[in-house]
């Protein structure tokens, strides 16, 4: 037996059948969080009759289901939404949308081939198949880092957590995970853990960054750490956690511009709690084993203006091809994407269509040491039609205000000006097809610089 | 009334239970720890040694042949995870070269095969990440990695099969010669009761703790000293390919130095240090002997990103004044064996051998058990051949469920080991077991399934369900409920 969940509803299906129906696909979404929820939709609105989401988790929404806080969807929809809600608005669009949905399922393997795409998928109802896609939507999100990771000395007690962890196990499980909590790490979710904590009625002493500039957004700072008086310490670190069974002690240093802790300046904190938010990591697994090309900078796939991958018919989007800070930029990220699996699929029949493609060349964009990544990383002039949208994030933050410029060889092809940046906000700019047509190199170099 | 009771259950106190299980024999393997293979027998470098190392007239030289080939069986015989991959040591000068010779007369003296000394360049042929400044290696193929957790416990699970009790959380406190047995005064940790134990016979297997015991009963007689190691394990799938072999640098007295190997989970191990302690039980990792790890290992494989490190663990290896295995009769029907250091984990399986000897010279009757029951199946979904896995996950619902998507590791299989003879109690108990968390994310993901699991089939309250040891809770209390707060 097999079932497969259609708008909401469960089509119970016999096991036969079912590998059958699947094998029909044109696009499988592999994830049904954000990204691949707008992926999903937006390929359905360009044409796709037959659509796949497959998510790990028994319920669709990804992380945004146990981010209960607001402030999601301020761009996208013009109001303030908790994760649930944001969420809710595209699993309600499914409704009436024929797109099929497969959820407590994992994605196994990808094996990229010429005649469509093969996908080993499991889950207790579905049972183990192989199935086959036209097209496929990468959207499995990010992982967190761990204390491996940064390796923090100290005992193995418990009541370490990821920021992420300890979430889940507040919002969704309904426990608390310590009474008194110190914060490494300044990321957004770190932030948003430490007002939760307040609210639930724990103590949090700290929230600790190594950097000398916050991770996180502004308004997280504010809005999470300096109303609640946490206090927030630039540049020191965790450099021992103490206890046997669980963690009772944490010591705090300074560290210097190398990174090493200063010796004189520990400071003791009695705390039974260590919540880690140091990082996200798109988790790519499978795009390694499907051969996808990676970029080592964004730890995601390298991807051409529309999302696609170097592999054709496999794109990615969302927090699987760089972290995002805002759920809105993965919307409208991952409609770009799925529109782009959609026209993939439709001019597939086109042969000589195909044939034209496979030679496309590309402008690569290069970065210098201002600028820590970019995304798209290549852009194929003769896909656009009127602009195109690079994201990027700056390597340090700039105070002052800089202009991003867009340079072939030693000619400006474009500029843009930014009051502000930092490393934590992720920075968009729009290149006109009519910028890139004279762009006459394959390479174009972006950098921060000084206004003249 | 016991006829053996077997005092820690690491690796050596479970492979001498699983010795005796197969004689008509009353026997207990008493652990103070919530599990098997707590101390140091779980946070090792997971080495089947060749037995080159240690000298000859030793204890340890004499084991670790013998040991090396009955853990390979054991392996095979118990589905314990384990891959023969042999070993280098690596020279980096002719000084060391000299060593490498040593090493290799003294290896044929213990009765190992197939060694051989090859020359920088060819070495690097077979590890083309190996530094360029190393002129020559000498070669173990008789020698791997093996899950050592597995181990003990596979041994364990077979002994209390067959009749062995297993009593976790009893911290011997007491022991003493009453006319024809021992009576051991023992605390129920957590708990804190008191109970007693008697047994004919005693055997200390107690590891790092090992003397004490020893002092209960007869005059001190060596000391431990006890000798921590820490470790990095980097992300196989992040640190590409590093290293096919284990690979050792030229050994020195402080032991056999950063070793850097692969694991049996496509992982690498680095490691360890060397670093006297006065707490026995501090399993802490710093930073300098991390950084120190570091640059020794880079100095091996200079490429190595430690960058991809997923965690860090350090274990207290029972380094002793004595300088080899004490395995001893100190006392009336008292059997030592004690300061198991390395090789221990290749030994253990000799070691257990060699304590049956002993039991018979006391006196103690040993008739085989005529319904003793070996073997030992795991299922394990990533070893499914791909053609059959459909028609299995058919069968086993449970199967087709990812609980943790690091390792693929379903529900089945944590369940399957939930219901084994030793069950896990902890989270970390179940990754021992089934293998969940040890990847990339470190239960970031798993953690809370796996928690549910756990509180689902023991019938437990989820807030009771430790990380690890006696009293690591995870969580401490549900929201809302007022003695939760602080503010």
């Amino acid at each position: 037996m097999s079932v497969v969940e259609t708008n909401g509803k469960q089509t119970v299906l016999d096991g036969m059948v079912a590998i059958e129906m699947l094998d029909k696909y044109e696009l499988i979404v592999i994830g049904g969080g954000p990204a691949g929820l707008s992926a999903a939709l937006s390929a359905r609105e360009h044409g796709l009759k037959r659509i796949l989401i497959v998510e790990r988790d028994v319920d669709l929404g990804g992380i945004l289901n146990q981010c209960i806080h607001n402030g999601f969807g301020l761009h996208y929809f013009g109001e303030e939404l908790t994760g649930p809600e944001y969420a809710a608005k595209f699993v309600d669009r499914l409704e009436g949308q024929s797109i099929d949905v497969l959820c407590d399922a994992m994605v196994l393997e990808i094996i990229p081939g010429e005649d469509g795409h093969v996908l080993r998928l499991m889950s207790m109802e579905a049972g183990y198949c192989t199935v086959r896609s036209r097209a496929i939507v990468l959207a499995m999100g990010c992982r967190e880092r761990t204390r491996g990771a940064i390796q923090i000395p100290g005992t193995r007690a418990a009541g370490i957590f990821t920021a992420g962890t300890a979430q889940r196990y507040v919002n969704i499980e309904g426990y608390m995970v310590g009474r008194r909590v110190i914060i490494l790490g300044s990321g957004d979710i770190g932030l948003i853990m430490a007002r939760r904590m307040v609210l639930e009625g724990a103590k949090v002493l700290a929230c600790v960054e190594i950097m000398p500039y916050p991770g996180g957004l502004a308004r997280n700072i504010v809005q999470c750490l300096q109303d609640f008086d946490v206090p927030l310490y630039l540049s020191h670190t965790i450099t021992k956690i103490e206890g046997k069974e669980r963690v009772e002690k944490v010591t705090v240093q300074e560290v210097n511009d190398r990174f090493e802790p200063i010796e004189g300046t520990e400071k003791v904190f009695d705390v039974d709690t260590v919540l880690l938010s140091v990082g996200l990591i798109p988790e790519n697994e499978l795009s390694h084993v499907a051969g996808v090309e990676m970029d080592a900078k964004t730890s995601g796939p390298i991807v051409f203006e529309n999302g696609e991958t170097s592999i054709p018919g496999i794109f990615a989007c969302g927090n699987v091809l760089h972290v995002h800070d805002l759920v809105d930029f993965v919307t409208t990220e991952s409609e770009g994407a799925g529109r782009a699996a959609a026209e993939y699929v439709l001019r597939q029949e086109d042969t000589t269509h195909v044939r034209m493609c496979e030679n496309e060349s590309y402008i690569s964009l290069v970065i210098d040491e201002s600028v820590a990544y970019t995304v798209p990383q290549r852009i194929r002039v003769l896909r656009i039609d009127d602009g195109v949208r690079v994201f990027f994030r700056v390597k340090a933050p700039h105070k002052t205000p800089k202009r991003i410029v867009f340079r072939d060889g030693e000619r400006i092809v474009a500029s843009f000006r930014r009051p502000y940046m930092t490393p934590g906000e992720m920075e968009h700019v729009t290149l006109q097809r009519a910028e890139l047509d004279n762009v006459s190199g394959n390479e174009l170099l972006i950098s921060v610089e000084e206004i003249r | 009334m016991f006829d053996v009771a077997i005092i820690g259950a690491g690796v050596v106190g479970c492979a001498v239970a699983y010795e005796l299980s197969q004689y008509e024999l009353r026997v207990a393997l008493i652990e103070k720890e919530n599990d098997v293979a707590m101390g140091a027998s779980r946070a090792n470098t997971a080495i089947i040694h060749g037995g080159y190392d240690p000298e000859p007239h030793t204890m340890m030289g004499k084991l670790n042949v013998e040991g090396m080939h009955r853990c390979f069986e054991l392996c095979e015989e118990l589905d314990v995870e384990h891959k023969k991959t042999g070993s280098w040591v690596v020279a980096f000068d002719e000084e060391q070269r000299v060593t490498l010779q040593m090493l290799l007369v003294q290896g044929i003296a213990n009765g190992c095969e197939g060694l051989d000394i090859l020359e920088g360049d060819v070495v690097r042929l077979q590890e083309p990440n190996l530094s360029d400044e190393i002129v020559a290696a000498l070669w173990v193929p008789e020698s791997g990695v093996l899950n050592p957790w597995e181990f003990a416990l596979a041994m364990a699970e077979v002994a209390v099969r067959n009749g062995v009790i297993f009593m976790p959380n009893t911290d011997v406190r007491d022991l003493s010669w009453r006319e024809d047995h021992y009576e051991m005064g023992a605390r129920v940790v957590c708990s804190g009761d008191e109970t007693t134990i008697r047994a004919r016979h005693v055997i200390n297997a107690a590891g790092v703790e090992s003397d004490r015991i020893h002092n209960m009963v007869a005059p001190p007689a060596f000391e431990i000293v006890p000798t921590r190691g820490e470790y990095y394990i980097l992300d196989g799938t992040a640190a590409g390919h590093v290293v096919r072999s284990v690979v050792f640098p030229c050994p020195t007295r402080a032991g056999k130095g950063v070793t850097i190997s692969p694991t049996i989970h496509g992982d690498y191990l680095v490691g360890p240090n060397a670093e006297v302690i006065d707490d026995r039980t501090d399993t802490s990792v710093t930073r300098s002997a991390l950084l120190d790890i570091a640059d020794k290992a880079r100095r091996v494989v200079p490429d190595l990103d430690l960058r991809t490190s997923i965690r860090n663990f350090a274990g207290v290896r029972s380094n002793s004044t004595y300088g080899d295995f004490f395995i001893e009769k100190s006392a009336t029907n008292f059997i030592d064996l004690a300061a198991i250091k390395s090789p221990g984990l290749t030994c253990a399986p000799a070691i257990a051998r060699v304590a049956r000897k002993m039991l018979c010279e006391e006196g103690i009757p040993m008739e085989r058990r005529v319904l003793w029951r070996g073997g030992r199946r795991v299922i394990r979904f990533k070893e499914i051949p791909e053609e059959e896995r459909a028609a299995f996950v058919r069968a086993h619902p449970l199967y087709g469920r990812v609980i943790c998507r690091c390792e693929t590791i379903t529900e089945g299989e944590i369940v399957a080991a939930m219901k084994r003879e030793i069950p896990p109690v902890s989270i970390d108990g179940v990754k021992r077991r089934a293998g969940t968390g040890m990847g990339r994310c470190q239960g970031g993901f798993c953690g809370p399934r796996v928690l549910e699991i756990i509180a689902r089939e023991s019938g437990r309250d989820p807030l009771c369900i430790e990380e690890d040891g006696c009293g690591s809770f995870m969580l401490i209390g549900e929201t809302k409920d007022p003695t939760c707060r602080e503010i």
